[in-house]
């Protein structure tokens, strides 16, 4: 069930756009003989949906990521976000549409150590373009919401595994984007942390957050609410 | 996808101030590194100021001794020729060179100074020959004009210098040099004593010391030219003395050879001293000339170091520039902000070497009791060219920065 299905437009799939679509995208990489990372793929994303990508090591996660991230661009096809074509984009414009658009939350957290948690939650503020004035509002309200307000002045190298990775999430909700790409985002956590920070995900979803959570551990995907496996570079939508 | 650029209003984009801070927090991150990174520069910008400035100090300092001593002293005679192995007079000087000297703008005295070597020419206080007498080494004989003593900077110490009058009559008076008066016995003319050039008594009229241009004449006795012309044979003077208002020595030296030898320029040789800024100007080109170069050499050094540390700084930060990117960070963006720290910490270098500079310039003033001299214009290019340095240094750094590939960076993990 999607959040537009909840508001009762059955028929709103035709009017608007899914956040993230994949058009017969695929990923070579040259070489010889040439690596398919990743074979030609449709998939679309609904606002408000919550999908998990799962496959084992070396399976094209990381390559299926980097193309939904606008970190990397398909060798052949189409990416959409928020129905706006990416592929042949300017480098300008996708870093403007990765900088408004997607929130990104890595399994080794990627906080600069010399910040403070609030300063590494404004660094995703003043590439998004958040006024100024709310900036810091902004940042804070964002820990607030992942439970770190008693956490703002330390430095990251201080704070648990946990605590690191919220502080992540935080940064990458701060400018409100149309959808969250998690890459492994449990990958270095115990089992506690890994549940708090799932825990986090299904409250962002409640709250009607797209999120797209790419793992290689099973009982992380099965917190979604979609499924996808991709296996040798091919994408099949799980039951 | 202008959509996407117009929505965010342009003051709340990734801007100048949000870049300083950016530069600033990536400096101030590592303040120990940046002690180090900033020495090169530091030592290469005090290099160049302490050398600029000492050469502008010791110029001042020079030029303030010089002027006090040599710079108002000059001499002219003719000009010789060493053809055949003989030294010949090319020409000889006017006896009334010291009058066409006196007229030349800049000159305030002059006067003719000849030595007389004459055989046998002894000089006694007793017109006894006395064969048992020990053998003394014989007193010198000078003859100069009356306003001699005026161009040499003397003093007379005891009675008068003789006159124009003295002179043109040829009367038989002498003055005598201080040292050359002890000598002779003479303690005070005030009695109108007389001495002896072979047979001829002369009246000692004054005693003249502090001659400090021609200190042989100390030693001497000296008559008038006249005199010397009528009595002793002198047939031509042998050097022109000049008294020279400071700063004159150039123009003097082009008009006087005319003056003397209005046919013949070229038979006269001047000898004034250079103008007061050339000689500043010579000693500043020769100390700056080896001390730039040294300060060149350090700030090269220096342009090196933050280049190098930069160029760590960036490959450090891999995953930091990878996760920038994935935040929505341009290339240029990247790129601008390690450049601008590159400047940043050049500035810092050239502003820190800038007052160090300052700072060593005036203690060694300070000790050497020198007037400190230094342009603050230069201190500020100094501190300036500083920033120039970073900004050279952070080229390749920054280059580099922009082209790391964000996916590489985060997979690498931090």
């Amino acid at each position: 069930m999607t959040v537009l299905d909840l508001l009762g437009a059955d028929d709103a799939t035709d009017v608007v756009p899914p956040v993230v679509e994949l058009r017969g995208a695929a990923r070579q990489f040259p070489g010889d003989p040439p690596v398919n990372a990743l074979h030609p793929a449709d998939l679309q994303v609904r606002a408000g949906e919550y999908l998990s990508v799962v496959g084992p090591s070396g399976s094209g996660k990381s390559t299926l990521l980097n193309l939904l991230g606008l970190l990397d661009r398909p060798s052949s096809g189409e990416y959409l976000v928020d129905g706006i074509p990416t592929a042949q984009a300017g480098e300008r414009e996708r870093a403007a549409v990765r900088a408004q658009h997607i929130g990104f939350v890595f399994q080794a957290f990627h906080l600069l150590p010399h910040r403070t948690v609030l300063e590494n939650v404004l660094l995703a503020t003043i590439y998004s373009g958040v006024p100024r004035t709310e900036r810091r509002d902004r940042a804070a309200e964002a820990l607030d919401r992942v439970g770190l307000t008693h956490r703002l002045d330390f430095r990251p190298t201080v704070l648990s595994g946990g605590e690191r990775q919220r502080t992540a999430v935080a940064r990458a909700v701060v400018s409100q984007p149309r959808v969250l790409l998690a890459d492994e985002p449990t990958g270095n956590l115990d089992s506690e942390s890994s549940a708090a920070v799932l825990e986090l995900f299904d409250e962002l979803h409640a709250d009607g957050l797209t999120l797209l959570v790419i793992t290689h551990e099973d009982d992380v995907s099965a917190r979604a609410q979609r499924r996808v496996r991709i296996t040798d570079g091919h994408l099949r939508e799980l039951a | 996808m202008t959509a996407v650029a117009q929505r965010v209003p342009r003051g709340d984009r990734f801007g100048a101030g949000d870049l300083l801070a950016e530069a600033a927090a990536g400096i101030g991150a590592r303040p120990g590194r940046l002690m180090l990174t900033i020495l090169g520069t530091v030592l290469g910008i005090a290099s160049v100021v302490v050398t600029v400035g000492l050469a502008q100090t010791a110029a001042g300092q020079i030029n303030k001794q010089f002027d006090a001593v040599a710079a108002t002293q000059g001499a002219a005679e003719a000009a010789t020729s060493s053809l055949g192995g003989d030294e010949l007079a090319l020409g000889t000087l006017p006896w009334d060179a010291p009058e066409r000297a006196e007229r030349l703008n800049g000159v305030e005295a002059a006067g003719l100074v000849s030595e007389i070597e004459a055989e046998g020419l002894e000089v006694t206080t007793v017109p006894v020959h006395d064969p048992s007498a020990s053998r003394t080494a014989s007193t010198p004989v000078m003859a100069t004009s009356a306003g001699a003593l005026a161009a040499l900077d003397g003093r007379v110490v005891q009675g008068r210098y003789f006159d124009a009058g003295h002179d043109q009559r040829g009367d038989r008076v002498v003055v005598l040099g201080a040292d050359a008066a002890d000598r002779l016995g003479v303690v005070r003319v005030d009695r109108q004593p007389s001495i002896f050039i072979g047979e001829r008594a002369y009246q000692v009229i004054g005693v003249v010391d502090d001659v400090v241009r021609r200190t042989d004449l100390l030693s001497a006795v000296i008559l008038p030219n006249g005199t010397a012309r009528a009595d002793l044979g002198l047939t031509v003077p042998q050097e022109l003395h000049l008294h020279l208002q400071v700063g004159a020595g150039p123009l003097v030296g082009s008009q006087l050879p005319t003056a003397l030898s209005p046919d013949a320029p070229e038979k006269v040789k001047v000898g004034v001293p250079t103008g007061g800024s050339a000689v500043q100007r010579s000693v500043q080109a020769d100390i700056s000339a080896i001390f730039l170069a040294l300060g060149g050499v350090a700030l090269l050094i220096g342009g090196v170091g933050i280049a190098n540390v930069t160029l760590l700084s960036v490959l450090e930060r891999v995953g930091e520039i990878g996760l920038r990117r994935a935040l929505g960070a341009t290339r240029r963006q990247i790129a601008a902000q390690f450049m601008v720290e590159s400047v940043v910490v050049g500035m810092l270098g050239g502003l820190v070497g800038a007052a160090l500079g300052v700072a060593v310039v005036t203690a060694v003033s300070a000790a050497s009791r020198w007037t400190p001299i230094l342009d603050l214009r230069m201190v500020a290019v100094a501190a300036l060219s500083g920033g120039l340095i970073g900004l050279l240094a952070g080229l390749y750094p920054s280059m580099k920065a922009a082209s790391i590939e964000p996916i590489s960076a985060l997979r690498g993990g931090v």
